[in-house]
């Protein structure tokens, strides 16, 4: 599941493809879809009415951009070396990140720990919510029609397809993401890292663990 | 506290899985005041509705075809979409 894709032709001619066997990306010679020509309409408004300006627009591209699973690693690395900072996570997720000097904006974040017992795993049924003011924008396969749909019917089978085999006596938390939360998995910490720094342990973090598809796992 | 959601089918910017409507489940935490997105999709202003987040055991939703019944689903909903049991 985590790489199922369409972007490979599956017909054996080689005509159209890279020397790796990858089709080339068309070029965007297109018209403009309805939705494209509004945002480009939208945008132009704003700045000619004198809301916004082009620089201001990229710049907030640019953060966007910016945020990666490593934010989200560091805030993990701490609530497994702080223990007053794990607990203020676990109160309030959005406020424990903005402490330690994360911008994220408006977003509201909780917290999902995981334990012995219990194994939490993120999904948004309705659409593609996702922590992006912390983790940056999220995988193709979380935006799937496959795994939104699958992961609250048989989380356990979408799980084992990200190689990830829970013990049955573990309950699965799946979190549906409908409505003005975004969630953040705290995995437990493997007993094979206990001892490391708090910046060795966020490489051991990885944006799987925090959506709950894997485990933190040693560097390669 | 046990609450059922509404099997309620109106049109509109709904954010309430239809797999939910009608299911039993208990409050988890109750989260605060936000924004109605019933309303504020289509630029209406109305009061703020609590949201809730609400634990479904997958036996509730599912029921034998479950992978395992007592694995849990969690979803926050707003306050106007539950009724007591």
């Amino acid at each position: 599941m985590p790489h199922d894709h369409h972007d490979h032709e599956h017909d054996h001619s080689h005509e159209g493809l890279s020397p790796s066997g990858h089709p080339y990306r068309a070029d965007n010679d297109t018209d403009l879809s309805y939705w494209q020509a509004m945002e480009i309409a939208l945008r132009e408004l704003l700045i000619e009415k004198g809301h916004l300006t082009a620089a201001q627009i990229h710049a907030q591209i640019n953060a966007m951009d910016s945020r990666s699973p490593a934010n989200g690693a560091r805030v993990v690395a701490r609530a497994w070396v702080d223990p007053e900072f794990k607990a203020a996570l676990l109160a309030d997720a959005g406020a424990a990140s903005r402490a330690m000097g994360f911008d994220i904006g408006p977003m509201h974040l909780i917290a999902l720990e995981n334990t012995k017992e219990v194994h939490n795993v993120v999904v948004c049924t309705l659409c593609s919510c996702y922590p992006r003011n912390l983790l940056g924008l999220p995988p193709d396969w979380y935006k799937s029609r496959a795994y939104r749909s699958r992961t609250v019917i048989e989380p356990r089978k979408v799980l084992s397809e990200f190689g990830l085999e829970l013990p049955e006596q573990m309950q699965v938390r799946v979190h549906d993401s409908t409505a003005d939360m975004r969630y953040i998995v705290l995995p437990a910490q493997p007993e094979a890292s206990l001892g490391l720094t708090e910046e060795e342990l966020a490489a051991w973090v990885t944006r799987d663990s925090m959506i709950g598809v894997g485990l933190p796992q040693a560097p390669q | 506290m046990k609450v059922r959601i509404k099997s309620h089918w109106p049109p509109g910017h709904i954010r309430t899985p239809a797999y939910l409507r009608g299911k039993i489940g208990q409050i988890e935490r109750r989260i605060g005041l936000f924004n109605n997105p019933e309303e504020t999709a289509y630029r209406q202003t109305g009061p703020q509705r609590e949201l809730v987040r609400v634990r479904f055991r997958m036996a509730d939703i599912w029921g034998a075809r479950a992978e395992r019944g007592e694995d849990v689903i969690e979803a926050e909903i707003y306050a106007h979409w539950l009724e007591p049991v």
